[in-house]
């Protein structure tokens, strides 16, 4: 390489724009404090992401242009394809799918980067390459068995048996052995044992946990992935990687810490051990007789359009009954009739962070309307009627008043505060952590059988009807 | 084994001039920031935040094209098939992160004016400058 200066002119030039493509993402997620600066900061991230790969052209050593715009055009076209089509309800399903591209694609360049004939690896980059593959290889496996999860897709089978975390330990040890291996040795079969051995080994370490805990799940596996960058970064030396890679773990870190902190669990519970198996012998001996009431959605109805104030608290029934739009026609209507209607979201309500606050706001809810938990929890005792939309146990009283409960200690929407508690729900079974609700069965809560979506549409109807 | 790694940093890494402690401080520094930044990001926002970190983290496409290059003379080898794979993939993130991302913050409105609720992303906008 004769021209080695002037490659080092383009690189020098190269770092000043991938700082600004740096800061530009910081400003992205800063953006994202407020639904008035997040499309800007959205769109800041795209300029960002093109004056990184603008650069990247230049600075690549013998590019082939049309392998590679080849790529990104087919890329595009099936990304934006998927962003057009895709259901707000499938989001969760979809944001895992999207952490296994980024799984695969790191695994992909370390991998390409190891066959790479015209590079020597030193000590540093095989340690950067093997770090950096198996977490990607993790991310990829574990994210493609929660995406089936989520998907309730029939292949994503939860396992249970005394069996898994011994295989699990097994499969780490080996996974780390032949990464040492290879950053001894500088092995290739060593390398390519150790990436396999990584996938089964994701796949088999979020396989035995459960679908109520998947929100908590996706989080982490956002964090991989942006670990999974930083890792790329580091290979190559690229300041810009590592900060958006850093940038990610960190927002993937903390989402995962605020959907631990809110069903007062911690990660590693999650991650090892606890409900899944608890849930198995719980929802069991479902159907012991205990009282409840329940009612009709008319009366529901003529409630709720004589009450002053009503809060709505939606949870995963709502998006599995796709019931967000009847939800706001029922908000519309009371809003018309001078009830003050306002939304409560506990943070695991749904499957994943922010999942029904998307539902809403699809469903053209003003979000200044939709309050966050802690926003709200005060405001109950002073409500006259709570409508829960298949939400469960984040409303369990339990979580505050019985210690033996597996969820004590669980911060929780306070509705039983409230004067009078209108469930949905299609039968008395139990929610995701197989837990019965105390709260069906008080004096002031009136259960009403059905599809969420029926039933608030009738609703709808018997407030029209009634004047 | 960190010795190691402290060592063959000084002796010069094959990849990349700069010396490990320098890139490493540049990582924990952006921990820092990331860490503080999101924080700040209100939690309605949270499912949005998710989708474009997702097109973030395919910021890896940069590493993918320094290995979709020509190897020994030829464009076609193990290295730049496995590179134009991975340019493939974070395309699909990158294109799909934004765009769904642009998608649902459009949908996020305040409590502006009751009777116009078409789907106008421009009249929103100006209804979020408004208030």
């Amino acid at each position: 390489m004769n021209n080695l200066t002037e490659m080092n002119i383009i690189a020098a030039n190269a770092d000043w724009f991938y700082l600004i493509g740096a800061i530009l993402f910081v400003l992205t997620l800063r953006g994202l404090s407020s639904p008035k600066t997040a499309i800007r900061g959205n769109r800041l991230g795209m300029v960002a992401m093109a004056i990184a790969v603008v650069t990247t052209f230049f600075l690549a050593e013998g590019p082939v242009l049309w392998l590679i715009i080849g790529a990104m055009v087919l890329g595009a076209i099936v990304g934006m394809w998927k962003a057009k089509t895709v259901a707000m309800t499938q989001m969760p399903e979809t944001v895992a799918l999207m952490h296994s591209f980024v799984g695969l694609a790191a695994v992909a360049i370390a991998v390409a980067t190891v066959l790479h004939t015209e590079q020597a690896h030193s000590t540093v980059a095989r340690l950067e390459l093997f770090i950096g593959c198996f977490i990607g290889a993790i991310t990829f496996s574990a994210s493609v068995f929660a995406f089936g999860k989520l998907a309730a897709k029939s292949w994503a089978k939860t396992l249970i048996g005394s069996w898994v975390k011994p295989v699990q330990a097994l499969l780490f040890l080996a996974m780390v052995s032949f990464g040492t291996v290879y950053f001894i040795t500088d092995s290739l079969p060593a390398f390519y044992a150790m990436t396999v051995l990584a996938i089964v080994f994701g796949w088999m370490w979020i396989a035995p946990i459960g679908g109520g805990d998947m929100p908590v799940v996706v989080s982490l596996l956002n964090s991989f992935s942006g670990w999974a960058a930083a890792g790329i970064g580091f290979t190559l030396g690229n300041s810009m990687l590592i900060i958006a890679g850093s940038l990610v773990g960190s927002s993937g870190a903390i989402l995962s810490y605020i959907m631990c902190r809110a069903m007062n669990r911690s990660l590693l519970n999650v991650l090892f051990g606890g409900m899944g198996s608890t849930a198995a012998v719980a929802s069991a001996d479902d159907g012991a007789p205990k009282n409840y009431k329940s009612g009709s959605a008319e009366d529901a109805g003529f409630l709720m359009a004589n009450a002053s104030d009503v809060i709505i608290v939606p949870g995963y029934g709502m998006a599995q009954g796709r019931a967000q739009n009847a939800v706001k026609e029922l908000y519309e209507l009371l809003k018309e009739k001078g009830v003050n209607v306002r939304f409560a979201i506990h943070p695991v309500a749904g499957r994943m962070p922010g999942h029904m606050n998307v539902l809403l706001a699809e469903a053209d809810v003003p979000y200044d309307d939709i309050l966050e938990m802690d926003e709200i929890n005060s405001d109950f005792a002073s409500t006259d009627v709570v409508l829960i939309i298949g939400a469960n146990d984040v409303v369990n009283p339990s979580a505050k008043d019985d210690p033996s409960s597996p969820i004590f200690g669980m911060p929780i929407l306070e509705v039983s505060k409230a004067q009078t508690v209108m469930v949905i729900k299609r039968s008395m079974s139990t929610g995701y952590a197989g837990l019965d609700n105390s709260l069906f069965y008080m004096d002031k809560t009136m259960m009403i059988f059905g599809d969420a979506k029926k039933m608030v549409e009738e609703m709808v109807r018997s407030i029209n009807g009634s004047h | 084994m960190i010795a190691t790694v402290v060592a063959a940093a000084q002796a010069g890494d094959a990849m990349s001039s700069t010396p490990f402690v320098a890139i490493f401080t540049v990582f924990v520094l952006a921990v820092f920031v990331g860490y503080y930044v999101v924080w700040g990001v209100t939690p309605a926002l949270h499912t949005p935040l998710m989708a474009v970190t997702n097109a973030l983290s395919s910021i890896v496409i940069v590493g993918a094209m320094l290995q979709t290059v020509t190897i020994d003379g030829s464009a076609f080898s193990a290295t730049s098939i496995l590179g134009a794979f991975a340019v493939f993939l974070a395309s699909i993130n990158i294109f799909g992160g934004f765009a769904v991302t642009e998608r649902m913050l459009a949908m996020f409105k305040p409590k502006a004016k009751k009777a116009a609720v078409v789907t106008d992303v421009i009249g929103n906008k100006t209804a979020g400058g408004d208030a």
